[in-house]
């Protein structure tokens, strides 16, 4: 490609007035060239005052949608405006901007429609609780199972993407902590899924939003949609209903 | 001791529950967090149309002893409260989330009028009741 490709940085943020204009720092030392869009999902701090500040794309939504929704968002506008490229980075500052070439790599190489930066694959010792950790191997199995190839971290949100997969994610995202059902939805879309070995930080600043019970309605919510899904013949866009 | 045949329509009747609901999730017209309820009942109702003699203790803890199917029908108007219940939390959220969006609507196209005369108004076709 002789032109660099149109890229954005999407950034989710609840409430992370705190942590949010490091990471659009971050995003912009790494590379400038990157258009960052924070997506607010009904914050009820400064976030989205202190993402403008910062020089961002602020999208501001009315009520708090969950993660997936303030992602769709994102890459609703990212297919809106065209973009080739997309990244996605948390507000909360556990993905690190420096890590992106990671992620950047296969997708721009072209080897890949979607690569994913694993805590697991490899460098790091990312500290987690015992639960979370048998919790991502369950998925983990499960992910591999269907899509037929090692996945080693599919909860990460940290994630490279091109034109085909910002599409589909688009139309289609799901809903409630969405990261693993897309994974099995690239697959089932015939894209091209990677992963990359990254190293990931401890949450910056404010409390995450997964408890115990949350985990296991968490975790029986999503074996039933991606083992349900693999029964789904056709794919149905959002908008086609 | 429940009749066999009440044990099997039972089953039966919990399978095609299960059953249906699988297959409104995987054609995308139900979503998995409000089926979760819906597959608890029918598992529940499964188990406990199949194992007899569990149903039967149970109908002893409450004093029914002259037909344990009531049980059944207990459990299963039990589960259905829940599920009502759980949902008209769910209606409830839906319309508040609704009234923040006509709210914000009226406001964007208020602005949309200022900026660029008459041409920013979204004409409603029908203004539903």
């Amino acid at each position: 490609m002789a032109a660099e490709p149109k890229r954005c940085a999407i950034v989710p943020a609840l409430n992370e007035e705190d942590s949010v204009g490091a990471v659009i720092e971050g995003i912009r030392a790494f590379d400038p060239g990157f258009e960052i869009v924070v997506v607010a999902d009904g914050s009820t701090d400064r976030t989205p005052e202190v993402a403008e500040a910062a020089g961002a794309t602020v999208l501001r939504l009315p009520f708090n949608l969950g993660i997936g929704g303030a992602v769709q968002t994102g890459f609703r506008y990212a297919a809106e405006q065209g973009f080739e490229l997309a990244v996605r980075l948390d507000g909360d500052g556990q993905h690190d901007p420096q890590e992106l070439p990671a992620i950047l790599a296969p997708v721009l190489a072209g080897d890949a429609d979607i690569c994913v930066g694993s805590r697991f694959a490899g460098t790091g010792a990312y500290r987690s609780t015992r639960s979370r950790r048998i919790g991502i191997r369950v998925l983990a199995w499960a992910v591999s199972l269907l899509v037929r190839r090692r996945v080693t971290d599919p909860t990460s949100g940290f994630q490279a993407l091109n034109r085909h997969a910002i599409r589909l994610f688009a139309a289609d995202y799901p809903h409630d902590y969405p990261e693993v059902e897309a994974t099995v939805m690239c697959f089932r879309h015939r894209l091209r899924i990677a992963e990359a070995p990254v190293r990931m930080r401890e949450r910056a600043a404010g409390a995450s939003s997964i408890t115990a019970l949350r985990s296991i309605y968490y975790m029986v919510k999503v074996l039933l949609a991606i083992f349900v899904g693999v029964f789904r013949r056709n794919v149905v866009l959002l908008e086609e209903r | 001791m429940t009749p066999l045949k009440v044990s099997i329509a039972g089953a039966l009747a919990s399978v095609l529950l299960i059953l249906v609901v699988l297959e409104l999730i995987r054609s995308r017209r139900l979503r998995e967090r409000y089926a979760l309820l819906w597959l608890a009942t029918g598992v529940v109702l499964l188990v406990l149309s199949l194992w007899r003699g569990g149903l039967n203790t149970i109908a002893g803890w409450f004093g029914v002893t002259g037909y344990p199917p009531a049980v059944l029908f207990a459990v299963g108007v039990l589960f259905i409260l829940l599920v009502l219940l759980h949902y008209s939390t769910v209606i409830s959220k839906l319309a508040d989330q609704n009234v923040v969006l006509a709210q914000r609507l009226a406001l964007l196209e208020r602005e949309l009028r200022g900026r660029s005369g008459q041409e920013g108004t979204i004409s409603p076709t029908a203004a539903p009741r």
